[in-house]
């Protein structure tokens, strides 16, 4: 595709007469424009003639195709997000919808940032470039806000867990994301690892940020101030990722489609991290206006963004742009998706002092132009004008699209189909081996492999992190306050009613964050949809929204902001609707926690909430019978609000030892959790219908241990939840069992053998070569 | 007592070791790779991360930087060192500790709380614990397994520096599972697992890696 842009412009050199500038498209009206090819429709490329009274120059063809990309405009889902937008103003919500990403108030003069972004189709292409940029951007976003990055998080979902392009995926992504946040020295405190066939081809990468300041260092991208000095500060700028929003993120794979790797971005987290401590000195010393970084559309964006939200006017130098390959066309500078890179409004009396920040750290910071007078974004090539827009046009107020919505014509059929007709196991060794079927799959598997992939030590604030249900971490050593965050996903609860499926998501979220001992306080969200121009999937689109809005309004949260990635499909088959859920929770005190696993034999067990037959989506289903049918649990958010405060209640006055959230798998996956995470066993038994207290995944549940059960039901009480005593937790060495009455007496060696073998098996065993390594002839010094 | 903590580009648990020295009860000093200043601090910690991306073989560049030309000169006298992960490979990579940190036999990146054994308790930075003692601390590296050629492995391991040793598990194919290295005089010690990571109830697994902090203490009092 970029031959399109090459036919015209030239880079430096004897050919630069060709150069495509205003002056030459005002006089050569008619010229064919490869606009089609850079993603744009006829009637886009109509309006971008009529905003600019002539046809647009190669360089603005290219800075319109990718600000009004799907991934840059949200031209398609717009309309449906606003519902978020119209929640009731909370009193936590410093920075709303439409910066880089919301900042909420969590108490103490403290203010943290978090969002959550996708990129899904790079980490197809090539999973370790694709998953590690993928952190590498959603980190510069909270950084953008003046906050110091302090934790992230992923959540991953690949095809069949035991297809070939799973295995060659899976083991790039996961090192991607590893290696892209150890170097930068973040701790990764939690996520998610789903398989199933609709992401065969579309893998989702969903990484989150989270980043902590004072209120008082809140920073917005906006350009003001005639005279200030744009600084492009971070690595030179070069040919990956050119078009990487308008072609990977805004279109559908095609099968037979040519090869997309040059659109990938290539990462070097070291810079990054260079970049993160020279950011943070520049705060410091505040010697920044305004600052925005470089993700998508590149140098487009940051510039058009930075000018549209301030007074407008800004001029770029683009020769003093630091280039890694000197052939690359001005179009192509203005596209490129070079990872690592920031712009900023600097005063002029202040450049001196940034750019000896910079130096200190080893950061390349150049000057490239300036905040001018009026309402135009101008930028020149040796001299020459190849761009003259207004920038709100390019930034702001691209198209808008209010796609037609249709109800899945498949969605009857699919919800009549009940999972109570399937065949239930009845005899205790069904159960048990139907147990151990749902706690051994790719999905309920342990995630070990994976995760000790992740530093979750670094910086020394990890409070908890997976396996707990939400990552907490300290943000202040002397008052011990802190924040928990989980990121939740169902796909298989939303394909079957995308309301409810995305409130079950908002729900669990909230759970997570909840049995940690957290108050929940904002939410964020990465909306994963196949096409939008198939109404099948808008429709589910715009009830996933609604559903979460109207959730959101109900539990009295605010949506920070948000991530929407659509055309996630390959060929004419959509991904099942996935709305990632991020909730955000404050600890007044986190060493207060509530950890997830049983530790003490003699505990009681309880179960918090009220279990309903309800199988529609679960993974019992999906495991034992391959099925995915019925309606999803039923939503109730009051019960959930009524849940979360009793458990920060327990938490706060210390009444609990441990609290882990009920979802996939139910009871028998909460359960083996809760056991396996100390070694730790239990006695129990489960009245009424065995199998449905064990598969049924009923929301707002929770399992606690205790050792003041009384206490324990009376605060329950107060609060409306009921309260179901299952058994005691019991020995805790080599002989544990986990036993459930009429079910199975399950030795725990056994069960953690079935549960941690599974994804090693599946994606290679590290001890396998261990020690097989020949020995070494290195010198010793 | 003064004990400084140095950044190079791309250090990352200078924040932790800083606290781990804060929390053993001495003052912590910021030092910057850059200068020629040790800012008259009585010991020096080099810590964990990946200086300089790792780039060439990590810690190789990081051991050329300027700051490092006086802890070698000032750790021949005496001082007491103490290398963190990629601080043990720098001291490796600045001729201070024998052997090499190469890539995992296992080729994956690994954080996991690991078993070890203290063989030596009287090194600048162990004699808080007992010989013999097990302890519990994160590890996480990617080129962590420790390499030596055999005579050589032999000849460290005859002269009893073999500081710290993997138990219950290899968790890199480290060879005669080494885990941390000792200079001659029992001044400088550098280990991939991670002390400072284990010295809050709160964050770690333990905080069995305190005593690396405070054993330092004794050992400038006495020297």
């Amino acid at each position: 595709m970029t031959q399109g842009l090459s036919d015209l412009d030239t880079g430096p050199g004897p050919l630069s007469h060709q150069l495509d500038t205003v002056e030459l498209a005002a006089r050569t009206p008619d010229l064919e424009q490869p606009y089609s090819e850079l993603g744009l429709k006829s009637d886009e490329y109509a309006r971008i003639r009529d905003i600019l009274g002539r046809r647009p120059t190669t360089a603005e063809l290219a800075m319109y195709s990718v600000m009004w990309s799907e991934h840059c405009s949200y031209k398609s889902s717009k309309v449906h997000l606003r519902r978020f937008g119209d929640l009731p103003r909370s009193e936590a919500l410093l920075v709303g919808i439409g910066e880089n990403a919301g900042v909420v108030d969590v108490g103490d003069g403290y203010a943290v940032t978090f969002k959550v972004e996708s990129h899904n189709h790079p980490s197809y292409v090539e999973p370790y470039q694709g998953a590690a940029t993928g952190v590498g951007g959603i980190v510069r976003d909270i950084l953008t806000m003046g906050a110091r990055p302090v934790a992230v998080m992923d959540s991953l979902r690949f095809g069949p867990a035991d297809a070939p392009d799973t295995a060659r995926v899976v083991p790039g992504v996961v090192a991607g994301v590893g290696g892209y946040g150890n170097c930068l020295g973040l701790p990764n405190i939690g996520g998610e690892l789903l398989f199933d066939a609709c992401y065969a081809g579309n893998p989702l990468v969903n990484a989150l940020c989270v980043g902590v300041m004072r209120h008082e260092d809140v920073r917005l991208a906006k350009a003001e101030g005639v005279g200030n000095k744009v600084v492009l500060f971070g690595a030179r700028t070069g040919g990956d990722g050119i078009g990487g929003v308008s072609v990977l993120a805004s279109e559908t794979f095609d099968e037979e489609g040519p090869a997309k790797r040059p659109s990938v971005q290539v990462g070097d987290p070291f810079t990054e991290k260079l970049l993160i401590e020279a950011c943070l000195e520049i705060f410091r010393e505040d010697l920044v206006t305004g600052i925005q970084d470089l993700g998508g559309a590149g140098l487009s964006c940051a510039t058009s963004e930075l000018a549209s939200a301030g007074t407008g006017g800004m001029h770029v130098d683009l020769d003093a742009v630091p280039l890694r390959d000197s052939t690359l066309t001005p179009a192509e500078i203005l596209m490129s998706e070079s990872q690592e890179r920031m712009c900023a409004i600097v005063e002029p009396g202040k450049v001196d002092a940034f750019l000896a920040v910079c130096r200190r750290w080893g950061v390349l910071a150049t000057v490239i132009g300036e905040v001018t007078d009026g309402d135009r974004l101008t930028v020149d090539w040796h001299g020459e004008r190849i761009v003259d827009v207004p920038p709100r046009t390019v930034a702001h107020e691209g198209p808008v699209y209010d796609r037609p919505m249709q109800r899945p014509a498949d969605l009857d059929d699919l919800q009549a189909d009940d999972p109570a007709a399937l065949p239930r196991p009845v005899t205790p060794e069904e159960l048990a081996a139907h147990w151990l079927a749902v706690v051994a799959s790719p999905d309920g598997a342990d995630k070990t492999w994976v995760t000790e992939q992740y530093d979750r030590y670094v910086r020394g604030n990890t409070v908890l992190a997976q396996p707990d249900d939400a990552g907490v971490v300290r943000i202040d050593e002397e008052t011990s306050r802190g924040i928990a965050l989980a990121l939740d996903g169902n796909g298989r609860y939303a394909r079957l009613d995308p309301y409810t499926g995305a409130q079950l998501n908002l729900a669990e979220a909230y759970r997570n964050v909840a049995v940690s001992g957290a108050r929940p306080l904002a939410v964020t969200n990465c909306l994963n949809f196949g096409s939008p121009e198939e109404p099948e999937v808008m429709w589910q689109f715009a009830e996933a929204v609604r559903g979460l809005a109207d959730a959101c309004r109900d539990l009295g949260l605010p949506v920070t902001g948000g991530n929407v990635s659509l055309y996630n499909q390959t060929g004419d088959v959509a991904i099942n609707p996935t709305p990632v859920i991020g909730v955000l929770g404050v600890h007044e005190d986190v060493r207060t926690r509530v950890p997830t696993g049983w530790r003490t034999p003699g505990e009681t067990v309880l179960l918090l909430g009220v279990t309903r037959p309800e199988f529609g989506g679960s993974a019992w289903a999906s495991v034992v019978h391959g099925h995915l049918g019925g309606r999803p649990p039923a939503v109730d958010l009051p019960a959930e609000k009524a849940l979360g405060e009793l458990l920060a209640a327990l938490g706060r006055e210390g009444l609990v030892t441990s609290a882990h959230d009920l979802a996939d798998g139910g009871l028998a996956q909460a359960l083996a959790e809760s056991a396996l995470r100390y070694g730790t066993g239990a006695r129990l038994t489960l009245d009424g219908d065995v199998f449905t207290a064990l598969f049924s995944e009923s929301a707002a549940r929770v399992v606690v241990t205790t050792t003041d059960p009384e206490a324990v039901r009376a605060t329950a009480e107060w609060a409306g939840v009921l309260v179901t005593e299952l058994g005691t937790t019991g020995g805790d060495g080599p002989d544990a069992v986990l036993a459930v009455d009429g079910v199975a007496e399950l030795p725990l060696a056994e069960l953690r053998a079935a549960w941690s073998a599974t994804l090693p098996a599946l994606f290679g065993t590290p001890e396998a070569t261990v020690g097989s390594v020949p020995a070494g002839t290195v010198p010793t010094s | 007592m003064r004990i400084g903590v140095i950044t190079f580009p791309g250090s990352l648990d200078d924040v932790d070791a800083t606290r781990a020295v804060r929390l053993a009860g001495a003052e912590p000093v910021a030092l910057w790779h850059d200068d020629h200043d040790l800012k008259d601090v009585d010991a020096i910690v080099l810590p964990g991360g990946f200086s300089y991306g790792d780039y060439l073989r990590a810690g190789a560049i990081a051991a050329r930087a300027p700051l490092m030309q006086d802890v070698v000169d000032r750790a021949r006298q005496g001082m007491p060192v103490l290398g963190i992960c990629n601080g043990f490979q720098v001291l490796c990579e600045a001729g201070l500790l024998p052997g090499a940190l190469t890539r995992n036999g296992h080729l994956h990146f690994r954080n996991r709380d690991q078993a070890l054994r203290i063989e030596r308790a009287d090194t600048a930075w162990t004699q808080d614990y007992e010989a013999g003692q097990r302890i519990v601390v994160p590890v996480k590296n990617g080129e962590g397994r420790y390499v030596a050629a055999p005579a050589d492995l032999d000849r460290v391991e005859g002269e009893g520096r073999v500081a710290v040793r993997y138990v219950e598990g290899n968790p890199n194919g480290s060879m005669r599972d080494i885990a941390g290295v000792t200079s001659e005089n029992g001044r400088v010690v550098g280990l991939m697992p991670h002390p400072e990571h284990a010295v809050e109830d709160l964050t770690g697994p333990s905080t069995d890696g305190l005593g690396f902090f405070t054993s330092v203490l004794k050992a400038v009092v006495s020297a």
